[in-house]
């Protein structure tokens, strides 16, 4: 039914007599003619008001656009009852339409008032920073319960569940194998040729292992390792846990006397801790590799010597200063993620915008904490 | 001029005979697999009947309705919507044809991140050309039309009870004035109050707005009190239709339970 199919007309028409005024309708009154007819019709309401008849016997069509349209035409001149209004013999299922509509629409309260500026500026301000503490709040009630609400059960068995526990480390560690290998092998390569490029102009060439190792090791290696399972198992987790929510399947946990948390959050929690730790060792082999490869065919340091200088450059601490930060990674991105999880709402708007934050969030919280032990490091000289 | 307009022009000049078909399935076979659902399956609707249809679960009642609106694909058979066959229109007229039907889910399937006057307007603001003003005006008669109050306009899904999910839902169906309003359950989870009042408010607008209802439902009240021929399914087809008087008569022991059980029994005592 496009427009330019067939036009539909319709028209009203005024006719005053000894008898009174009598409208005259004709034509199809539907949500095609609606916006012409209700200008018409605003135009003859202003030529007097009161009693009058109206003639539906011309209209060939109506919908509830049209009968509306008429029907706001018929409060405006006689007012919400229809005692003043006769409609004539002719286009009785139409006058019923009409009568079905309600004579006038009330409007819905309106609450919204306009604050001073003071407050536009100030309230959001200090809602962020509420919601900012609500949020770490949230955070260490997740926490605490999750090293005390396994236990919290009268069941047969203790609460942690090493089903649950194994199936977690199987999706969120051993999957993001391959590519956790993948982008540790090359970071490694891209740092190994950038740093012989630059390190070639004072013929130091064969440091080019002192920073790959150091970096990586101390750095890279647990970061973006903790960033890549930020996007894609803190992500999962805000999923699972917030549509788990939005069909009140957390409340079902509750009421059978289960602790959501302990149910949901711990294994998932306990699984990244022990995933993203043993994540970051295969994101450092793989690294080296990758820049013992790159060192070889780009800058010709033989694996024999590659693996020499880097006996040399590296000791425990540098092993152990990236590798004592991925726990407590893990622990941020899970913990960041069951908050979010948790504030799910009833929308699936809601719950994209958690997921969204939850990431954003928990990269933010995890280059945070790198920041906090790296100022840590310096201080007690690690 | 298309064939859905032609049929426009036609509805008139049918309505006096009556009896006009609006819907008629002609040897619809359905299969996931090879496991067949439907086979051979035939039904008919008319113009301005409400037709409750029944069936045990797991029947396919879903599976039809879902094969009907073209949710669902089909292996053989015929349908025809408004006397447009599906298979032989182009696609403007699938879309002008989609716009007269009207679907009510049985879980609402309202849009939870808008309020319930957008849901209502996504039909409107797609195919309508209306004022802003003018559409918002008519969003709300809708909700008033199926009995909600105005401040659940501005609300979204997520803060409606069950029954003003149902009516919200039921106000977007008749949102393009459809001419065939498909009802999946319309009255499950409603209190019996409100189950009758949902009842009495689909006969009502069947009556004002000159609507066709395919109703899918396991209401006994329902059946009895608002649609004027129920269909039974079964046995991967329409096993038997009619008026309640034909099911009550029917020898079929599926159709003898439903309809002459204890719930049904104290139903029709109390019609008699």
């Amino acid at each position: 039914m496009s427009p330019s199919a067939r036009k539909l007309t319709a028209d009203v028409a005024l006719a005053e007599s000894a008898g009174g005024r009598s409208y005259v309708f004709t034509g199809a009154w539907r949500h095609e003619t609606a916006e012409a007819m209700a200008a018409k019709l605003d135009g003859l309401a202003s030529k007097g008001d009161g009693a009058a008849q109206f003639d539906l016997s011309g209209v060939t069509a109506m919908d509830t656009a049209g009968a509306w349209i008429i029907r706001r035409f018929m409060t405006r001149i006689a007012g919400p009852s229809r005692d003043d209004i006769h409609f004539a013999d002719g286009g009785q299922r139409y006058v019923e339409l009409i009568d079905a509509l309600p004579a006038e629409l009330r409007a819905p309260e309106k609450g919204s008032e306009r604050l001073p500026l003071f407050q536009r500026i100030f309230a959001p301000v200090g809602e962020v920073m509420v919601a900012t503490w609500d949020d770490v709040v949230a955070a260490m009630y997740i926490l605490g319960s999750a090293v005390r609400g396994a236990q919290l059960k009268l069941g047969r068995h203790s609460g942690v569940s090493p089903a649950a526990i194994v199936h977690q480390i199987d999706r969120m560690g051993v999957m993001a194998v391959p590519i956790i290998t993948l982008m540790s092998f090359l970071i490694g390569a891209i740092i190994a040729q950038q740093g012989a490029f630059q390190l070639r102009y004072f013929g130091a060439e064969v440091f080019v292992v002192d920073l790959v190792g150091i970096l990586q090791l101390r750095e890279i290696g647990v970061l973006l390792t903790a960033i890549m399972i930020a996007g894609r198992s803190g992500s999962a987790i805000t999923a699972e846990i917030g549509s788990m929510k939005m069909r009140e399947e957390v409340d079902a946990l509750k009421v059978m006397g289960l602790s959501p948390i302990g149910v949901l959050v711990f294994p998932r929690l306990v699984a990244l801790t022990v995933a993203l730790p043993l994540l970051t060792i295969i994101a450092n082999f793989a690294a080296l590799i990758g820049a013992a490869l790159v060192a070889w065919g780009y800058s010709g340091i033989t694996i024999p010597t590659f693996l020499a200088r880097l006996q040399e450059a590296i000791d425990f601490s540098s092993v152990a200063a990236g590798m004592i930060k991925a726990p407590f990674m893990a622990l941020i991105i899970g913990v960041v993620a069951a908050v979010e999880g948790l504030k799910v709402g009833g929308s699936a708007e809601s719950l994209g915008r958690h997921v969204t934050s939850s990431v954003v969030k928990s990269i933010f919280v995890v280059i945070l904490i790198d920041g906090l032990f790296a100022m840590f490091y310096a201080a007690i000289d690690f | 001029m298309s064939a859905i307009e032609k049929r426009h022009e036609e509805d008139q000049a049918t309505e006096a005979n009556g009896r006009e078909s609006v819907l008629s399935v002609r040897d619809l076979t359905v299969g996931f697999g090879s496991n067949i659902v439907l086979d051979k399956l035939n039904l008919e609707i008319y113009r301005g009947e409400i037709l409750g249809f029944v069936g045990a679960s797991g029947t396919g009642k879903s599976v039809l309705m879902r094969t009907v609106l073209r949710l669902l694909a089909k292996r053989a058979g015929k349908i025809e919507i408004l006397g447009a066959d599906y298979d032989k229109i182009t696609e403007a007229e699938r879309i002008a044809l989609d716009m007269r039907l009207g679907v009510l889910f049985q879980h609402g399937a309202l849009f939870s991140a808008l309020t319930v006057r957008e849901n209502i307007q996504v039909p409107m603001r797609e195919y309508l050309d209306l004022p802003q003003r003018l559409m918002d005006e008519l969003a709300r008669v809708k909700i008033e039309l199926v009995g909600l109050a105005p401040e659940a306009a501005e609300k979204y899904p997520s803060e409606l009870s069950g029954g003003m999910i149902k009516r919200a839902a039921l106000a977007r169906a008749l949102a393009l004035d459809p001419d065939l309003v498909f009802l999946d359950e319309p009255t499950s989870g409603l209190d019996p109050i409100g189950a009758a009042e949902f009842d009495e408010l689909i006969a009502k607008l069947r009556d004002t707005l000159g609507l066709t209802v395919y109703m899918v439902t396991h209401d006994l009240d329902s059946l009895f009190s608002v649609c004027d021929r129920i269909a039974v399914l079964g046995k991967k087809r329409v096993l038997v239709e009619g008026t309640v008087e034909d099911m009550l008569a029917c020898d079929d022991p599926w159709v003898q339970s439903y309809f002459r059980g204890k719930r049904a029994r104290s139903i029709v005592r109390h019609d008699q």
